[in-house]
Order: structure tokens, then C-alpha cells, then sequence
């Protein structure tokens, strides 16, 4: 019988479409009860929308003026105290719950399941290891709690029309003053978030500069979608840390992803073989993306794109 | 300040891994073995530190069988004081390895410990978090830049959402991410130098850690794999076929 509880990730009191995708996967268990744990300095908001994602039975709210910022050593004796009694403790595979379920998973005395992209029982996983290169089944005992990451990728977001009760929770965890938060510097962009987006463009080394990545913003507003870059160019400095895509990066399932001036790493096609279709468009006939693109075009992308625009 | 550094070797990063076709495991007889990628950027940091005088010590620490100790003198070549080899043939798991760099932690109380945000062999990028928490000390993840002063350091980290600086008090646990620096190139002489540097081996079962190795992997298998698609011969047929599917 299993219980689960799911971290709710959220920022400027938003909830992150990554915990519907995280009850998506708890739905897979045929859980008992999927619970929701909000923590936040003033949660309401985001509990309501919780509350909202089909499948979830209660959303726990768990205000503090501590978790005002989302800070892992502060979170996780709270969330491993609201644990009890749950058989499952769910985050997504996102920075914030690759920050905080280990925490929560060292304070219940068990090794986390990172990236959990199915499930065969109730205590048995699939997850990749090596880049995406293997893909292991991995068996958790029965009496212990299992603490898993959630690939985002692999769970499509449970939708909405729930209407879970919600509850708020007091919490006695004692809580550390040793980090202060100072700040977030978010890119700001009217653009798709990268990560839930439909579809996604994004642009390579090739793109060659900061400036030039314009013609991948102007295809991607055309399209209504969001900008995404391989690491190279995020190295390179073209465009911020936020838009990598990768193994590193964010792992994507987009609908359409377009690849300009993509080689093709192999770190890179980690993070897109879930893409519904793949478009990738490069000079070099004999580039690795085109062995895994639906529909692959040889040529100069500073033609190929502004043509595309136009044409579409 | 003394500086640990978790340096793990793993199956390098440029080799092609391949399932074993009985499903027991991934091939690695013969295959390269290097210094996971982020912790060699974490040893970087950790010389650059020493070096601006903000450190007096860098302490390289591996755990893994016997043969990594041509890897751990890569450690010291590169640059580090000194190095501890925890010795043990298992695949600990990452509460296991956690618990046992805590015990290295009470003995050599460093003021701040560095290792990759995650291991590209089992990438389950987990062992720093747990640390700090059975440290009970500050953790701060997916580091892009670290600024040390006094007892503190700022800490920019790479989330999802941008750039999150964070002010911590030391000691703490960073884990670094691939834009925190670039790590230097071994020199010959470095490499004789390092023979002479202090390594230290000590058998994992004399830690007196407990075993947190409750996972068990019972099959690998090689991912599902895209099927090629066709090429297009220009924009206009790449249109039309994503019209087809509805895409645009």
C-alpha cells in the first residue's frame, strides 16, 4: 500500500508544472494517497493550485517564514519530518529537487533513486545511468522509505480538475541559520519556459555570437517557441547557464525541437531523446544529431532560418 | 583552512558505453578510466583557493579499489598537498560514500569541501547533499562561482531559473558545476613530484562506517533508440513535412 508525498516546487507563488509531472508518476504506483507538501513563508496560493492537478487526495501546506527562499538544508528536516507515515517521497529532477530529496533521503537513512523514468512495481525503478547510455532497474527494499527524483521528461503533467482538500501543517523540525539567500537572477523572458515548453529552438557553437543567437530568438517567436543552446554556446557565453540543454543541462520533452548548428553531443542528445520530433539543421552532413533527427537538413543556418521563418 | 576534495575515478567521458548483452552490467574491461570531469574542476578550484593564500592545505580523497592509485597521483600532480585512499572493491552507494567522507571529515576538519555536483558514471549526483546534511553543515550545489572571506562564502549556483547566490557560513559543502573554471594540464614534472606527496590508504571496513548499500540493480539495458529520419532537400520540404504532422 503506498503512500506518497510530493514536494511542490514553486517560485514567486507559481507552482512548477514539474510537480504535476511528479504525480503523474506517483499515479503509476496506484498509490493509496498522493499528497502534496507545499513549503513556503506564505504557501496558500501555490496549495491552491496543487490542489487543482488531478490525482492528488490532500495538499499540505507548511508556512515559515524560513522557507521564504527555497534553501535545501532548511527544507529537508521539515520535509523528512512530514515524511512519516508516507511509503514514497517525491521531487522532481529539477535543480531544486536534485538539491533537497538527497538531504531528505540522508535524513531517512536510505540512497536516493535519481531520475526515475518508470515504474515496474512499487519498489522497482528504471533510471539511466551514464549519460542516458544504460538504463538500469533498480530494486528498493520493502520496510524502507523510498526517496526518488523524478525525470521530468519521462511524465507527461498530470492535468487539472482535482480538487484536493488542503491542510495546513505545523512543523517542529529544528532549522539552520547558517545560509542566507541573497539573491536570484532570473533571465527575464516573455518566452515558453524551456523546461514544459511545446517547442523548443535551440542554437549551437555555430550560431558563432551572442548577437547572431538573434535569428534563433526571432524563429523561436514565430513559432511561439522557447530558446534552448548546447553547452558549447552556453560556454561560449552566447546566451545564460538557464538555456543549456543537456546531460548538465535541462532534459526536455518537447512536441518539435529544432537544432541549429547542433553537433550533437552526446551529452546533448541526453537531454532531447524524448522530444516528440527532431529537426536539426547543420553544415556538416555527417554531424551525430543527424542520427537521431526525424527530419534533418544540410546547410548554412544563417539562410536555412530566416527562410524557415518566412515560410512558416 | 584545509580543502577536501572528493576526486572519484569513473569510465571517461569520451568512451561509447556499452550494456553487457546479458544485462548484468556496462562493459568496462579495458575501456579508459579518468577523474570524473566536475571533480577535476572541484580540485581545480580547490588549488586556486590554496593558492590566492585563502587555504593553506588541499586534500585529494578517493574511494575505490585498489589500482586508483595512478589516478590519485593525477590528484597530487595536479596539484594537491596530499591524498587519502579509501580502499574497498564495492560500488558504494552515495549515503554509503557520505557516511565515510564524514568520518575523513572528523579527522582532518577541513573548512570547506569540494566535490562534482555529480559522478557521470552513475549520475546520481547525490553524495554532497548528503554530506552536509549529516554534517550539519551548509551545502551549496552547482556552484559557478565561489567567493570565500572570513568564515563565509558566497556561492553563485546554476538552477533552473538563473543564477542564485547564496551566503554561507564554513565550514560547508560546495559542489561545482563545468562553468566554475578550467582545470590546468598535468606537467611532466609535476607528475615525478607527485610521487614524493603523502598518500595515505585506509581499508574502508577500518572507517567503521555502516553500510547504507540497500539499492540493488537487478538489470541494464541499452536505451530505446530513435529511429533515423529522412533528410530534407530544402525549407520548403521541411515545411510541408512538418505541416503534415501537425507541428506548425
Amino acid at each position: 500500500m503506498s503512500r506518497v508525498l510530493i514536494i511542490a516546487e514553486h517560485l514567486n507563488g507559481q507552482l512548477n508544472g514539474a510537480t504535476a509531472r511528479c504525480v503523474s508518476c506517483a499515479t503509476a504506483l496506484n498509490a493509496d494517497a498522493i499528497d502534496v507538501l507545499v513549503l513556503s513563508d506564505a504557501g496558500q496560493a501555490v496549495a491552491a493550485q496543487a490542489a487543482q492537478i488531478s490525482g492528488v487526495s490532500k495538499v499540505l501546506v507548511a508556512d515559515n517564514a524560513a522557507n521564504a527562499h527555497a534553501i535545501a538544508q532548511v527544507l529537508a528536516p521539515q520535509i523528512a519530518q512530514a515524511a512519516a507515515g508516507y511509503s514514497h517521497i517525491f521531487g522532481a529532477s529539477t535543480t531544486f529537487g536534485k538539491d533537497v530529496m538527497p538531504c531528505v533521503a540522508a535524513l531517512l537513512g536510505v540512497s536516493q533513486i535519481s531520475d526515475v523514468m518508470s515504474v515496474e512495481s512499487s519498489h522497482s525503478f528504471k533510471r539511466p545511468i551514464y549519460a542516458g547510455n544504460a538504463i538500469i532497474t533498480v530494486n528498493t527494499p520493502a520496510d524502507k522509505p523510498v526517496v526518488a527524483t523524478v525525470r521530468t521528461a519521462s511524465w507527461p503533467a498530470a492535468g487539472n480538475g482535482g480538487s484536493a482538500s488542503m491542510e495546513s501543517l505545523s512543523l517542529s523540525a529544528a532549522l539552520p541559520v547558517h545560509t542566507r539567500f541573497v539573491s536570484l537572477q532570473q533571465g527575464k523572458s516573455d518566452r515558453p519556459d524551456l523546461q514544459s515548453a511545446a517547442k523548443v529552438v535551440s542554437g549551437g557553437r555555430a550560431l558563432g555570437s551572442a548577437e547572431n543567437f538573434a535569428i534563433v530568438y526571432s524563429l523561436a517567436d514565430k513559432l511561439g517557441a522557447a530558446v534552448g543552446a548546447s553547452r558549447a554556446a552556453v560556454d561560449a557565453g552566447y546566451v545564460p547557464n538557464e538555456l543549456q540543454v543537456g546531460q548538465t543541462g535541462k532534459i526536455i520533452s518537447p512536441e518539435l525541437y529544432i537544432a541549429a548548428g547542433i553537433s550533437g553531443a552526446i551529452q546533448h542528445l541526453t537531454g532531447i531523446k524524448d522530444a516528440g520530433t527532431i529537426v536539426a539543421i547543420n553544415k556538416d552532413g555527417e554531424a551525430p544529431i543527424f542520427e537521431v533527427a526525424d527530419f534533418g537538413l544540410v546547410g548554412d543556418l544563417f539562410q536555412i532560418l530566416p527562410e524557415l521563418e518566412k515560410a512558416l | 583552512m584545509k580543502i577536501l576534495v572528493g576526486y572519484k575515478r569513473v569510465v571517461d567521458y569520451n568512451v561509447r558505453i556499452q550494456v553487457k548483452p546479458d544485462g548484468s552490467g556496462v562493459i568496462t574491461d579495458g575501456v579508459k578510466l579518468s577523474a570524473n570531469p566536475f571533480d577535476d574542476i572541484a580540485l581545480e578550484e580547490a588549488l586556486r583557493i590554496r593558492d590566492k593564500g585563502l587555504a593553506t592545505e588541499v586534500v585529494v580523497v578517493t574511494m575505490g579499489p585498489a589500482d586508483c592509485q595512478a589516478h590519485i597521483r593525477n590528484g597530487l600532480a595536479m596539484g594537491a598537498n596530499r591524498a587519502i585512499h579509501v580502499v574497498t572493491d564495492a560500488a558504494i552507494q552515495p549515503l554509503t560514500a557520505a557516511r565515510a567522507f564524514l568520518k575523513l571529515i572528523e579527522k582532518e576538519q577541513p573548512g570547506l569541501v569540494l566535490m562534482g555536483k555529480q559522478a557521470i558514471d552513475d549520475d546520481a549526483n547525490q553524495t554532497g547533499q548528503m554530506l552536509a546534511t549529516l554534517w550539519g553543515r551548509p551545502q551549496a550545489t552547482f556552484a559557478g562561482a565561489i567567493a570565500i572571506t572570513g568564515n563565509s562564502a558566497q556561492v553563485t549556483r546554476e538552477v533552473d531559473a538563473g543564477l542564485e547566490i547564496l551566503d554561507i557560513d564554513l565550514p560547508a559543502v560546495v559542489t561545482v558545476d563545468l562553468r566554475l573554471n578550467e582545470p590546468r594540464f598535468i606537467k611532466l614534472p609535476d607528475i615525478m613530484k607527485a610521487k614524493s606527496k603523502p598518500l595515505e590508504t585506509i581499508a574502508f571496513a577500518d572507517l567503521g562506517v555502516e553500510s547504507a548499500d540497500f539499492l540493488e540493480t537487478a538489470h541494464y539495458a541499452p536505451p530505446a533508440k530513435r529511429s533515423k529520419g529522412v533528410m530534407v532537400k530544402d525549407v520548403a520540404e521541411l515545411v510541408a513535412a512538418l505541416k503534415n504532422k501537425g507541428l506548425v
